[in-house]
């Protein structure tokens, strides 16, 4: 049970994300929202790759021999990095809508609809 | 002939060399915009070039893979890594190689047609940058055996492909489409790495061919699976998540919007890599077979009834491109829902998923020339509302013929080739379940029916005025509409000999999920 809490707090954030997408009519909160759902999965990717007692796969000087395959902490710095590229693209894209529309709340952009 | 050097690491070149050419464009670009444009050009060819050599490579040889940073490029497992792939793989078997050669052809005539229909805009420089990483995206998409590099070049693909959206702002509509795409296609992307997450999870790989081998069918791995077949029905844009298209597919370029369709089908491809290889005959085929059907049947009919009343000639195209999406649902979920059923499959499966693969390719010809047409009218008379236009057919003739060969293809009307990939799926769907065939049918003629009112009004009737001097695309737009054009009648003219050569062995490889993990992970 103990062990499983970092699973909990992924789903609460996750849910917390969701929440913020559909409900929030701020462009900026919204992305606020997709900002916690990235951040939910990088968690459950870091908790994934957990393994109690186990060592990084550095041979030289190891305490044990009981490795970890590194591979979900390079899951995880990849996803950072695509998460910053996402988040820039959407801010940048919010200044333009700002800017152009003069609002950020999404019930105001339907020039597409007309 | 070719330099064994890159013969061997085609799969590789395949991706760095695109990724290369985007990076260094806007530096080129300081020096001149004519060194820039020949440089992006060569790149292309040099791409395309490399991915004919691969496909003809896995066509004759049979799945290829390509393992990055070990002794030896076919080395899958490590010898002191416990039998755990560890390192990134291409895979590329024959359904990949049918990928890339669509994304190939259609990369090379979208970039010759924007080489002058973009030529008025500014920061072209951005512009093929972002061209280049979405050919890096597909190409990377339906050719990696690894799934989180899955996730990674779906990434890049989103990215380039929102900012090829945005790309002409045009008073903030443009970005308004793109953050729309951009925002459903992140919260998918995301669903994609959480069932990432799952697979690595429970067990220990993220090899495609891994996870395919131990495959429990769990609980957690339909949690996984909802949440991929959600994540890139969307992207794909079928029905119920198809409203960003419309908005994007109209708003972006002229040119780009061509290859947005090429970029819709590599989820398409994904969606199927998943369903057929990871799962395979371990899912409740039937039940998930009939959810797909479902899909395809909705976006079919749903599609198509919204094309008829719109009047921007784009926004109607996107609508269609929806509805023939369907087709590719339908043929496939056929093939999906008799999977287990060796008899069956024989029967219906495989002509219906034949039908369903082929119709991919033939879309992304016909469709790219349709969008390319359209593209051409908006770069000459400068909108894209139907109303307004009018007696085009006076002034651009071959810009008329093309739309013609377009339409007829589109609406499955021989010797096009629409009719020869919807032929095989009503056939094959009409002995699986006849009602669909049917449907399947009526979308058809409604198709034919929108065009054919499209068509009148933009081509036919008395010159407009204010259109006497609209002069006739220019040549570089003409010879890429030309290369796409020339591909559907000859598809059309010769389909046995498409099938039985390409399209069939990349039915069959998708089928075969055993060979794909034999092919990866060697007879263990």
């Amino acid at each position: 049970m103990f062990w499983n809490l970092p699973y909990f707090a992924v789903l609460i954030i996750t849910i917390i994300g969701l929440a913020t997408i559909v409900h929030k009519k701020n462009l900026i909160k919204i992305l606020l929202g997709i900002t916690l759902l990235e951040s939910a999965v990088n968690l459950f990717l870091i908790s994934l790759g957990y393994r109690a007692g186990g060592v990084a796969p550095i041979y030289t000087l190891a305490p044990s021999t009981y490795m970890v395959l590194p591979t979900p902490q390079a899951l995880t710095l990849t996803s950072i990095v695509i998460g910053v590229a996402t988040s820039a693209l959407l801010l940048s894209f919010a200044m333009i809508i700002h800017r152009k529309y003069g609002t950020v709340n999404i019930n105001l952009m339907r020039r597409l609809r007309e | 002939m070719i330099p064994g050097f890159i013969v061997a690491n085609a799969p590789a070149l395949l991706v760095s060399v695109p990724l290369l050419g985007a990076f260094l464009c806007p530096l080129i670009g300081k020096v001149s915009s004519a060194i820039r444009n020949l440089w992006v050009m060569v790149i292309m060819l040099t791409t395309a070039a490399i991915a004919f050599i691969l496909a003809f490579r896995v066509y004759a040889e049979g799945t290829v893979i390509y393992v990055f940073g070990a002794a030896a490029s076919n080395l899958a497992v490590p010898l002191d890594s416990g039998g755990i792939p560890v390192r990134i793989i291409f895979t590329i078997d024959p359904m990949s190689a049918f990928m890339i050669i669509i994304c190939a052809i259609s990369g090379v005539a979208v970039l010759l047609y924007s080489l002058s229909s973009d030529s008025r805009n500014s920061g072209l420089a951005v512009y093929y940058t972002l061209f280049l990483l979405m050919i890096t995206g597909v190409f990377g998409m339906v050719s990696t055996g690894d799934f989180f590099n899955f996730f990674v070049f779906l990434e890049i693909l989103s990215l380039a492909s929102a900012g090829i959206i945005a790309y002409r702002v045009d008073g903030g509509l443009a970005v308004e489409a793109a953050i729309k795409y951009f925002i459903l296609s992140t919260v998918g992307a995301i669903f994609v790495l959480y069932a990432i997450g799952i697979y690595y999870g429970q067990y220990n790989a993220l090899n495609i061919a891994m996870i395919a081998q131990r495959m429990q069918f769990t609980m957690l791995d339909k949690i996984a699976l909802v949440m991929l077949l959600a994540a890139l029905a969307m992207k794909c844009g079928a029905v119920p998540m198809h409203f960003w298209t419309p908005d994007a597919y109209s708003m972006a370029p002229g040119s780009a919007t061509a290859f947005l369709v090429v970029a819709s089908q590599a989820s398409l491809y994904g969606l199927f890599r998943v369903l057929f290889t990871m799962y395979n005959v371990t899912l409740n085929y039937v039940t998930v077979g009939w959810i797909v059907i479902i899909l395809g049947v909705l976006s079919m009919v749903i599609g198509v009834t919204m094309a008829i009343p719109q009047k921007d000639v784009k926004r109607l195209m996107a609508y269609h491109a929806v509805s023939q999406t369907g087709y590719m649902l339908l043929g496939v979920g056929v093939g999906l829902a008799v999977l287990g059923d060796q008899a069956a499959m024989n029967a219906v499966g495989y002509t219906a998923m034949e039908g369903g693969i082929f119709h991919i390719f033939n879309h992304a010809m016909y469709k790219g020339l349709l969008f390319l047409t359209a593209g051409a009218i908006f770069y000459r008379i400068g909108t894209r509302d139907l109303n307004k236009m009018g007696g085009l057919g006076h002034n651009m003739k071959w810009t008329m013929i093309f739309f013609i060969i377009g339409a007829l293809a589109i609406a499955g009307i021989p010797p096009f080739n629409g009719y020869a990939s919807k032929f095989l799926i009503y056939e094959s769907v009409y002995l699986f379940n006849p009602v669909l065939a049917i449907i399947a049918m009526v979308v058809s003629i409604l198709t034919l029916a929108s065009f054919v009112k499209v068509f009148h009004s933009i081509f036919m009737g008395p010159q407009l005025p204010e259109y006497k001097d609209v002069k006739e695309a220019p040549r570089p737009m003409l010879i890429g509409m030309a290369i796409l054009a020339v591909i559907v009648i000859a598809f059309g003219l010769f389909p046995t000999i498409v099938v039985n050569t390409l399209v069939a062995p990349a039915v069959h490889a998708l089928v075969d999920q055993a060979g794909y993990i034999t092919a990866v992970l060697g007879g263990a």
